[in-house]
């Protein structure tokens, strides 16, 4: 039975080899047929030589998160021969190089090992040696669209737009493909059980990672400074906002810049120049991950009580420490929602896909000025740097940025008293001054010590108390403000709770469970601190999943911690090896928690409870 | 401690500068600093220098770290906002800030600790920027706030309060100033007005990244003998080897001045951007503050007999600054709005063609 467009491909490779450029063609070769597809890179925290690997996971069903098990192994790299044969499921599929025969490392009886003579097929052909390397990529290429049935056109339309300038490349590459589509087509039985077809399924789509998304967002929200300290999985968002920045924010007539970029000299530094631009008015971001979050800790406090707008996105990776640092986790969620000493707290940001990337970006600036607060924004290595099938964006050519509460000098010339802490609207947001604004009114001292409502330094303890009551107050209003959370389903006795990119496998675990005679509502959380709506769905349950990718059940203590839930109400479902949460992980431990507890399967309560 | 808000009396004596403004419209709030501290000698260098400059008092960003040095940006210059951010950490907010706003003139103030120790690396890097502003360090060899630590400015030998010596190498904000690029570096003595405030109005109107060390004196915790950062130390061992007078725009030499007599090739005058000037007269022929490695040199070896060297030690009148590097446009970066900014829907779909 031939099964279209739903496999999972892995190729694993060596690092600095010119994979990446043949493995991308061919994600994007599946793309451009309408095959959705979701990637995933693998990679080590190193520039050459050591093992790699790109998946591809194509789903008929539209599914983007990662699926256990590979059926179709590209095995380039013989030091992981034995892991890779062993990833195959039974009756995949292993493609090698058998130049030299079959290695006994990659004998397994019951997968279909794919031997094409790689390195001989290209001996003859190119002499130069670097060439000889490059193209044993652009072979399995080949070969491989004969094998899955790719429109050849799309491949060889993609590697002339590739090289579009450099035409002495094209023909060697068009070279290569043919000489391992040829072998595939005489040799080997083609095109395999697994394959893909065209749909129209992605018509309009986009491909693109939430990195460049979310550097997209802040171009569009307005950011004119961009202060930066290189770390994975972070880096591509700076790099995206400065290929955009210089493509789009260039004036035409003088060639001169509405923005600015630095690349500080750490994070600290970085964080810094973000909160002196906040509070001179401009919109600032800063990209990092979590040692770098550690490292801005002290500002965070600082922006936090001196009440100034900043945006930060933390893409992040798995700690502690250096950790894993090309590893996805969601480790950063407690580090972030409590950053720096004392009573401190910041509105987070939980966006799960690219398009949400670009919309949470462009948001992060207008709740950072509303807010007059740091807004961070939560992605992780799994969201940023993959590519992934995406909504296109869309932009509203009627929205205005909202800067907050800014007095202008007109304002202030119709105001008596200028009192920059004063809670004039009961929301627990001040208004605050631009300077330079106004000669004789507006100015004020913003410290990170204690003050009161006009801005005098005070130790006083009902000044001081006040002040913080208020920002606590500020922090109500915050909940009404950031994206609510999505809810589905409204009648089953558990539900299940989670957040940012484990919306990917989720999709598929619900519908798993529910086949499987455990149904469950579902809440995505896209915000904190918690709406209302967060307290309410789990009051609405019996008992809650909360499904999140790090060790210590971070989401469920900020949910008991927030929201006064007893903790046992809560069932952890956890994954933190560093590859994004499967559905498979999800749906079995679900499973597993009403087996072991003798919950009865397909069980609904009458007239619902969550209703 | 609260706030205290300096009485607003009405000087009719004060003369006014071009603005039709007073001194104290350059004021800032009560000093709470010990009676005596060099710091608030500054503070009030600051006030004169911007008032006899004629600068509007509300077009400034005063940013500092935290110490005794950086309270000071309450004490002058009360119309224009400030910022006392954390310790060791003006330069970065210092450079956000001139990034959004480039026409606000930006003064740093940060002490010893703040941008010797703790800072040392956003001292670095912000010399390496370039950044448009005046950044001071009130230096007085000690850690003032937290009651007198030596720190890191503070001269191998020189003694604690308590008599103790200090057993480590000193580090020399100008010379690092000098060495990372910094376009106009000087020296000065908060005891010294006549020296400081031609210097400060120098570093104001200088485009380019201005650092000026104003040695001055903790009367509560480093004013004893055996200090090197006491009065009377640097009374006896400071040499001025460049002064500046500074001359406005519209100079024109009185009968007194052009008597003084100026040995031949001790005298220049370098250009402001704002067309005064700077005469620079020098006690050595052979010094030249346009040379950055012969300045160093000067200052290394003066260091080493125990002499403090003070005044205009380089200058480099065609300097650029942060936005020239960034090629960022005139309108400040704060000033612009969605038109400017936002490339909307229409770029939005070419992007999203690029993306398929
Ligand atoms: C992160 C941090 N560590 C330590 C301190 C405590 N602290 C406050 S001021 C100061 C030293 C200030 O010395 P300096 O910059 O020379 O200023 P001075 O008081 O001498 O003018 C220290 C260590 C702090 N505020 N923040
Ligand atoms: S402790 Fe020293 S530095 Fe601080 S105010 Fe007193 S004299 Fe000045
Ligand atoms: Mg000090």
């Amino acid at each position: 039975m031939t099964v279209y467009n739903d496999f999972v491909i892995r190729f694993a490779n060596v690092n600095g080899s010119g994979s990446a450029s043949a493995n991308g063609m061919f994600a994007k070769a599946l793309f451009r047929m309408g095959v959705p597809i979701s990637t995933r890179n693998i990679f080590p925290s190193n520039i050459e030589g050591l093992p790699t690997w790109f998946e591809v996971r194509a789903s008929q069903a539209g599914y983007q998160g990662r699926r256990e098990g590979v059926d179709l192994m590209v095995a380039m790299n013989a030091e992981t021969y034995e892991e890779d044969a062993a990833a195959v499921v039974p009756g995949g599929y292993l493609l090698h190089d058998n130049s030299k025969g079959l290695d006994r490392r990659l004998l397994r009886a019951d997968i279909n090992a794919i031997g094409i003579p790689i390195a001989k097929l290209i001996l003859p052909e190119f002499t130069n040696p670097k060439q000889r390397k490059l193209f044993k990529n652009i072979v399995y290429l080949g070969a491989l669209s004969a094998l899955l049935n790719i429109d050849f056109d799309v491949i060889t339309g993609m590697v002339s737009t590739q090289y579009k300038g450099k035409d002495e490349l094209i023909q060697p590459n068009i070279h290569a493909l043919e000489l391992g589509r040829r072998y595939a087509k005489q040799y080997l039985e083609c095109p395999l059980p697994i394959q893909v077809r065209r749909t129209k399924q992605l018509d309009g789509k986009i491909m693109v990672d939430g990195n460049a998304a979310g550097a997209l967002g802040a171009l569009y929200a307005g950011a004119t400074i961009c202060a930066w300290y290189p770390i994975t999985p972070s880096t591509s968002m700076a790099e995206a906002f400065e290929k955009y920045a210089n493509q789009w924010r260039t004036d035409a007539e003088t060639g001169q810049r509405k923005f600015a970029i630095i690349q500080a000299e750490d994070e600290l530094a970085a964080i810094g120049i973000v909160i002196g631009a906040g509070w001179n008015g401009a919109r600032a971001f800063t990209a990092t991950s979590g040692p770098g979050l550690s490292l801005m800790s002290e500002f965070l406090g600082l922006a936090y009580f001196a009440e100034i707008p900043a945006v930060l996105f933390d893409i992040q990776r798995a700690g502690p420490s250096t950790g894993m640092p090309t590893r996805t986790q969601q480790g950063d969620l407690l580090a972030a929602a409590y950053a720096s000493h004392g009573d401190t707290k910041h509105p987070l940001l939980f966006p799960a896909t690219p398009k949400e990337s670009f919309e949470f970006a462009a948001d992060a600036f207008d709740l950072s000025d509303r807010l007059q607060t740091p807004v961070i924004v939560l992605s992780d290595l799994e969201l940023g740097m993959n590519d992934a099938v995406s909504d296109a964006f869309t932009w509203d050519d009627a929205r205005q940025y909202d800067r907050g509460k800014v007095l202008s000098k007109e304002d202030l010339d119709d105001i008596e008293a200028f009192g920059r802490y004063l809670d004039v609207d009961g929301d627990g947001i001040g208004y605050r001054t631009l300077p330079g604004t106004h000669a004789e009114k507006g100015a004020f001292f913003t410290r990170g010590t204690s003050r009161d409502a006009y801005a005098r330094y005070t130790e006083a303890p009902e000044a001081y108390t006040e002040n913080m009551d208020r920002l606590a107050k500020k922090w109500r209003t915050a909940a009404s403000l950031v994206p609510a959370p999505e809810i589905s389903g409204h009648r089953h006795r558990a539900g299940v709770v989670f957040y940012g990119t484990t919306a990917a496998p989720m999709a598929e675990a619900l519908v798993r469970l529910a086949d499987d005679g455990a149904p469950l509502d579902a809440m995505r959380l896209r915000g904190f601190p918690f709406a209302a709506d967060v307290a309410d769905f789990i009051d609405g349950h019996e008992f809650v999943f909360v499904v999140e990718q790090n060790r210590d059940a971070q989401m469920k203590t900020l949910l008991v911690n927030e929201l006064d839930i007893d903790p046992a109400k809560i069932v952890p479902v956890l994954y933190y090896g560093g590859l994004s949460i499967s559905a498979d992980a999800i749906a079995e431990r679900i499973i597993e928690h009403f087996d072991e507890h003798n919950l009865p399967r397909l069980k609904e309560v009458p007239g619902g409870l969550g209703a | 401690m609260t706030f205290v808000a300096k009485p607003r009396v009405h000087h009719p004596q004060l003369p006014l500068n071009d603005l039709g403004l007073n001194r104290r419209d350059y004021e800032g709030a009560v000093s709470t600093l010990c009676a005596g501290c060099g710091h608030d000698s500054v503070s009030a260098a600051i006030v004169q220098a911007c008032a006899e400059l004629s600068l509007p008092p509300h077009r400034f960003a005063k940013i500092s770290g935290i110490g005794c040095s950086s309270k000071t940006p309450s004490y002058f210059l009360n119309a224009s906002h400030g910022f006392n951010a954390v310790h060791g950490r003006m330069p970065s907010v210092a450079t956000g800030a001139n990034l959004a706003n480039r026409e606000l003139h930006c003064i740093g103030v940060s002490g010893d600790g703040d941008s010797a120790s703790i800072g040392i690396g956003q001292f670095a890097h912000i010399v390496r920027r370039r950044i448009n502003m005046l950044y001071i360090v009130d230096n007085n060899g000690t850690y003032g706030l937290t009651k007198g630590q030596f720190s890191a400015t503070n001269d191998k030998g020189s003694t604690s309060k308590k008599g103790v010596p200090n057993l480590y190498e000193p580090i020399d904000l100008v010379s690092m100033a000098l060495q990372i690029g910094a376009s106009f570096v000087a020296r000065s003595f908060s005891g010294d007005k006549q020296q400081l405030v031609p210097l400060l109005k120098g570093a104001l109107l200088h485009r380019g990244f201005a650092f000026i060390d104003v040695i001055s004196p903790c009367v509560a915790f480093n004013n004893h003998n055996g200090s090197t950062k006491s009065y009377d130390y640097v009374r006896g061992h400071g040499a001025s080897v460049v002064t500046a007078d500074f001359l406005p725009k519209d100079f024109i030499a009185t009968a007194a001045e052009t008597v003084v007599d100026y040995a031949p090739g001790t005298t220049e005058t370098v250009a402001l951007p704002d067309g005064s000037r700077l005469r620079l007269s020098k006690l050595d022929e052979s010094y030249d503050p346009h040379d950055r490695a012969h300045a160093l040199a000067h200052v290394l070896e003066a260091q080493q007999r125990g002499e403090v060297v003070t005044g205009l030690l380089y200058v480099d009148p065609d300097a650029s600054d942060c936005h020239e590097i960034l090629d960022t446009v005139e309108t400040p970066l704060n000033a612009l709005g969605e038109a400017e900014l936002c490339p909307g829907q229409g770029a939005l779909d070419r992007i999203n063609a690029g993306l398929r």
